[in-house]
C-alpha cells in the first residue's frame, strides 16, 4: 500500500496549472486565428489590387467612323481583281474618313496627331472587309477600330485630371485659324496664371532648400575637395532659384511650356490651345486646333485645364482635344474588350489579346498531360505494387523525391540540350514545351500517386488476393479505383503547377513574340506559341502604360484558369470517391 | 508455480489421437517462417481432416495468423517473408513453382478478421472470383452462383432485392457474411478465416457461427479465433500456438477436457494470455 496525498492536494496542484493550460490553449488558438486573418488579408490585397489594375483593360474605346471606300483608292488597278484590291491604300482611306471629320486641321503636325488615334494594323481589317465585299467600293461604310491605347486611357480618365470652367465673360477671338489672340475685359485667365506662379513658388522654395542643405554641407566639410563640391552645388542651386524668382517677378508674358498645366479655350465648337499669357490675366495667345465658327465675341466660352503636364504624359495636347472632340460627336464608344480574348500578341496595346498565349498553354498542356500522367502514375503503381524492396529501387526513389526539387529552369535546360539540339525539334513549340513541363512535373505526379496508392487500405489487396485475383487485377481493379481520387488531385495540381511556369519556357525559346495565333490542332503542336504566363511576363515588360492593365487582366485570366483547374480536382475528386 | 512464458527448449508437439473419420485435406510439415530476423514459426507439422472445422488457438504473437497465411502462399504478398517446409493440400505441394498462387488461392479461400467486402454493389462482390476465373459464361449461371453462394452464406433472404446496392453499406455481421459468401463463390475446397467475429458483436458472432457450423458439412474449414468458447462451441480439432511452436494439437473436446502439456492448461483455464 503506497501513502496516497490528500485529495486536496492534488487538486489545487492540478488547478493552479489548469489555468496556465487553459492559457497555453487560448493564446495557440489566436497565433492560428492571427495567421489565417494575416493570409486572408494579403490575398485580399492582392486580389483587389489586381482587379483594379486590370478593370481598364477590360473595356476598350472604339472609334466608328463613316468611311467612303473609294475606288481609286480601294482598286488602283480598277478591274475588282483580289490582286488589285490587296495593293489598295486602305490606310489613306482611314486618313480621310479623319480628316474629314476636322476639316480645318491642315498643319503637318496636327495630322501626325490626328492619325496616331489609330493603329496603321487596323487598315487591314477595312482590306479584308472590302477583299470579301468588293460591292462596297464606292459607298461609304461604318468602320470600326479600337482607339489608340494612349488615347483610351485618356478618355478613360487614367491619365490626367481635367478641369472644365464655363466662363460667361466676353472674351474677343482675334482670328479663326492660325496664331490668334484672346482678349478679355476681365481678368479672366489670372486664376490660372495663379496656380502657375504657385507651382513656380513651390519650386522655388525646394531649390532654396537644397542650396541651404549643400551650403551646410560645405559647412560641414573636412577636406578642401569635398567643401569646393558642395559650395559649387549650393552656387548652382542658389542660381537656379534667383533666375525662377526673376521670372516670377518679371513682368513679362508667362510662355507655357510642357513643364506645365494645359490650358484650352473651347469657343464657337472650336478649341484654341493657349501658349502665352500677358501679365494680368486679360490677353491670351494660343494656337487653333479645331477652327471655332467665327471669329469676334464670344460670351460664353469654356476653360479647359488638362493638370498633368504634357511632359508627364504620352499623349500630346492636339491628340486629346482631337480624341475628346470624337467623344463629343458620339464617335467613340466604351464597350467591352472582346479584342483581348480573340487577338494574339501585338505591339499595338490596344490590339493585343491573349488568344494566342491561351491557345499555346492548352496545346502545352495536353502535351505535358499527355507524357507525365500516364508515365507518372504507371511509375507510382510500378514502384509501389510491384518492385521488389532492395537498394536500387531505394536509389531511384531518393532520385525521384530529389527531382521534386530541382529549380525548373534546369528543366529548361534539359529540354533546350536534349529536345532541341539532339533530337532537333523545333524551338518555341508547344510539343518542347509539353515535353520540359512533362519532365518537370514527373516527380509531383509520382510522389502524389504513391502516396495515394499507399493510403489504400492493404486489407483491399487481402481481398482480391483472397478470392484468387492476380497481383494486377487487384491492383487494376480495386487499389487504384480507390487511389484515383488522389492521383487526379495530385495530378492535376502537377499540372497546375506546369501552367504557371515561365523559366523553362524561356530557354526553350517560348519567350517569341508570336503575333499570330498556332493553330487549334495537331499542327498547332510544333508552330511557334508563347503560353500565358509568359505572356504576362512580357507583357509586363512592355513600354506602353495600357500594357499595365494587359498585365493584370492577363494575371487574372490565368488565376481563373487555376481556380477552374482546381475546381476540375475537386469535382472529380468527389466524384471517384468512395467511402470505405 | 510454474510460469509458461519462461519456459525453456520446447518440448515436442503434442498430438493427440486422432479418430480417423474424415481423410486428410492439409497437412504440413516442419513449416518456419522468418520476418527479416525474426522466426514467426517453429517447424509445424501438422495434419488437418476434410469436411469439418480445425481451430488454431494462442495468445497475441503465437504465429498462428502466419501459419494460417502459409496455407494459402498470403506471406507471398510480405516481402520479408520467408516460407520454408511444406505444405501439402490433398497431398500436392503449395510451396512449388509449378504451383500458381492465383489457382492455389481459388482453391483456398479466405476470410480476414475485419470485413472487406469491395466498395462496389453486393452482386459485384459476390461475382468478382468467378469473372475473374472465367466460372460462368453466361449471365444467368453468374447470377445463379450469386445466390447460391448468398444462401450458403444465409445472407440471400436479408439482401434479396437489392443486390445493386453497396457491399460496403451492410452492417459488419452482414459484411462479414458477404466476405464469406464471396470466398465460397468459386467453390474453394479450404476456407481459412482469421479472426472472424472479432470484429463483430455477440448477435452477429453467433450468426457466423451457425454458418461455420453449416458449412463443415461441404469444406475444410479452420479458423483462428481468441476465443476459447468459440474454439469449443465450433471446432472438432483445435491446435495450440505457443511462442511459434505448435504446442498441442488434438480432438477439441480431448483438448479442452485433458490438455497434455502443462502451457496448454494453462491458457484454456485462463491462467495467462
Amino acid at each position: 500500500m503506497t501513502d496516497r496525498a490528500p485529495s486536496s492536494d492534488i487538486r489545487k496542484a492540478i488547478e493552479t496549472r489548469l489555468a496556465r493550460r487553459h492559457r497555453a490553449e487560448r493564446r495557440f488558438q489566436f497565433y492560428g486565428m492571427a495567421a489565417i486573418a494575416l493570409a486572408v488579408l494579403f490575398l485580399v490585397v492582392l486580389l483587389s489590387s489586381i482587379i483594379v489594375q486590370a478593370l481598364p483593360a477590360f473595356t476598350q474605346h472604339t472609334l466608328t467612323l463613316p468611311v467612303r471606300v473609294e475606288a481609286e483608292l480601294a482598286d488602283p488597278q480598277d478591274d475588282r481583281s483580289e490582286e488589285s484590291l490587296r495593293a489598295g491604300s486602305y490606310s489613306r482611306m482611314l486618313q480621310v474618313a479623319l480628316q474629314d471629320q476636322f476639316p480645318s486641321v491642315t498643319g503637318r503636325s496636327e495630322l501626325r496627331a490626328l492619325f496616331g488615334l489609330y493603329s496603321s494594323v487596323n487598315s487591314a481589317k477595312l482590306l479584308n472587309q472590302v477583299v470579301e465585299n468588293p460591292d462596297i467600293i464606292g459607298e461609304t461604310i461604318e468602320f470600326s477600330m479600337p482607339i489608340s491605347d494612349d488615347a483610351d486611357l485618356y478618355l478613360k480618365g487614367l491619365t490626367t485630371d481635367e478641369r472644365f470652367v464655363d466662363r460667361n465673360e466676353p472674351l474677343t477671338l482675334s482670328g479663326a485659324e492660325g496664331e490668334v489672340t484672346l482678349t478679355a475685359s476681365d481678368p479672366v485667365f489670372s486664376a490660372f496664371i495663379e496656380e502657375v506662379n504657385d507651382t513656380l513658388r513651390a519650386r522655388i522654395q525646394t531649390v532654396s532648400d537644397r542650396a541651404a542643405t549643400a551650403q551646410a554641407r560645405a559647412d560641414r566639410a573636412e577636406t578642401e575637395d569635398a567643401r569646393q563640391a558642395a559650395a559649387a552645388g549650393a552656387e548652382r542651386a542658389r542660381r537656379e532659384a534667383d533666375q525662377l524668382e526673376e521670372r516670377l517677378q518679371a513682368r513679362e508674358a508667362l510662355s507655357l511650356s510642357p513643364e506645365m498645366a494645359s490650358l484650352l479655350v473651347r469657343l464657337g465648337g472650336g478649341v484654341v490651345q493657349i501658349t502665352q499669357l500677358e501679365p494680368g490675366g486679360r490677353v491670351a495667345r494660343g494656337e487653333v486646333v479645331i477652327a471655332p465658327e467665327r471669329d469676334g465675341v464670344y460670351q460664353d466660352w469654356t476653360e479647359w485645364r488638362i493638370e498633368t503636364p504634357a511632359a508627364g504624359r504620352r499623349i500630346g495636347d492636339v491628340q486629346i482635344v482631337f480624341a475628346r472632340a470624337l467623344d463629343d460627336r458620339g464617335l467613340v464608344e466604351n464597350g467591352l474588350n472582346l479584342i483581348l480574348f480573340t487577338n494574339a500578341d501585338s505591339r499595338e496595346p490596344e490590339l493585343a489579346g491573349v488568344r494566342g498565349a491561351l491557345i499555346g498553354s492548352v496545346l502545352t498542356m495536353i502535351i505535358t498531360m499527355l507524357m507525365a500522367v500516364p508515365i507518372g502514375v504507371g511509375t507510382a503503381i510500378y514502384l509501389e505494387e510491384f518492385a521488389p524492396r532492395n537498394r536500387l529501387s531505394e536509389i531511384i526513389e531518393v532520385n525521384i523525391n530529389n527531382l521534386a526539387a530541382v529549380p525548373s529552369i534546369v528543366f529548361g535546360l534539359l529540354g533546350l540540350a536534349v529536345f532541341i539540339n539532339t533530337f532537333g525539334m523545333p524551338r518555341s513549340a508547344p510539343l518542347v514545351g509539353g515535353f520540359v513541363l512533362a519532365l518537370m512535373t514527373l516527380p509531383t505526379v509520382i510522389i502524389s500517386s504513391r502516396a495515394a496508392l499507399k493510403a489504400v487500405p492493404p486489407s483491399i489487396r487481402e481481398a482480391a488476393l483472397g478470392v484468387g485475383a492476380s497481383r494486377m487485377q487487384a491492383v487494376f481493379g480495386h487499389v487504384l479505383p480507390m487511389a484515383m481520387p488522389g492521383i487526379l488531385t495530385g495530378s492535376i495540381i502537377g499540372l497546375a503547377q506546369a501552367l504557371g511556369e515561365t523559366a523553362p519556357l524561356l530557354m526553350i525559346g517560348m519567350v517569341a513574340f508570336i503575333a499570330d495565333p498556332p493553330t487549334m490542332g495537331v499542327a498547332g503542336f510544333t508552330e511557334p506559341a508563347t503560353v500565358m504566363p509568359v505572356q504576362i511576363f512580357l507583357w509586363s515588360s512592355g513600354a506602353e502604360r495600357a500594357f499595365e492593365a494587359k498585365t493584370a487582366a492577363a494575371i487574372l485570366i490565368l488565376l481563373a484558369l487555376m481556380v477552374l483547374f482546381n475546381a476540375a480536382a475537386i469535382y472529380l475528386r468527389s466524384r471517384f470517391e468512395r467511402r470505405w | 508455480m510454474t510460469d509458461p512464458q519462461n519456459t525453456a527448449a520446447p518440448a515436442a508437439t503434442v498430438y493427440h489421437d486422432q479418430p480417423s473419420a474424415n481423410p486428410i485435406k492439409v497437412e504440413t510439415r516442419s513449416v518456419s517462417v522468418r520476418y527479416g530476423d525474426t522466426q514467426a514459426l517453429h517447424d509445424v507439422s501438422i495434419r488437418i481432416p476434410d469436411r469439418g472445422v480445425t481451430a488454431f488457438i494462442g495468445p497475441s504473437g503465437c504465429g498462428k495468423s502466419t501459419f494460417l497465411r502459409c496455407i494459402n502462399r498470403m506471406n507471398d504478398t510480405i516481402d520479408s517473408a520467408r516460407v520454408s517446409g511444406s505444405v501439402l493440400i490433398d497431398g500436392e505441394e503449395v510451396n512449388s513453382r509449378a504451383v500458381d498462387p492465383v489457382v492455389l488461392r481459388a482453391r483456398v479461400g479466405m476470410v480476414f478478421q475485419k470485413p472487406n467486402p469491395f466498395p462496389k454493389s453486393i452482386y459485384d462482390n459476390v461475382a468478382y472470383g468467378p469473372r475473374i476465373h472465367g466460372l460462368a459464361t453466361k449471365r444467368e449461371d453468374l447470377d445463379a452462383i450469386v445466390e447460391a453462394s448468398l444462401r450458403k452464406a444465409g445472407l440471400w433472404a436479408e439482401v434479396e432485392g437489392r443486390l445493386g446496392m453497396p457491399g460496403t453499406a451492410l452492417s459488419g455481421g452482414q459484411q462479414q457474411r458477404l466476405v464469406i459468401a464471396r470466398a465460397i463463390a468459386v467453390n474453394p475446397e479450404v476456407i481459412l478465416m482469421d479472426e472472424p467475429c472479432s470484429a463483430l458483436d455477440p448477435i452477429a458472432t453467433a450468426r457466423i457461427e451457425e454458418l461455420i457450423d453449416e458449412l463443415r458439412e461441404n469444406y475444410c474449414l479452420i479458423i483462428v479465433t481468441h476465443s476459447m468458447a468459440q474454439a469449443a462451441r465450433v471446432s472438432q480439432m483445435t491446435a495450440f500456438f505457443h511462442l511459434g511452436h505448435l504446442v498441442e494439437y488434438g480432438p477439441t473436446e480431448d483438448m479442452f477436457t485433458n490438455p497434455h502439456d502443462a502451457r496448454t492448461q494453462d491458457y484454456i483455464t485462463g491462467r495467462f494470455g
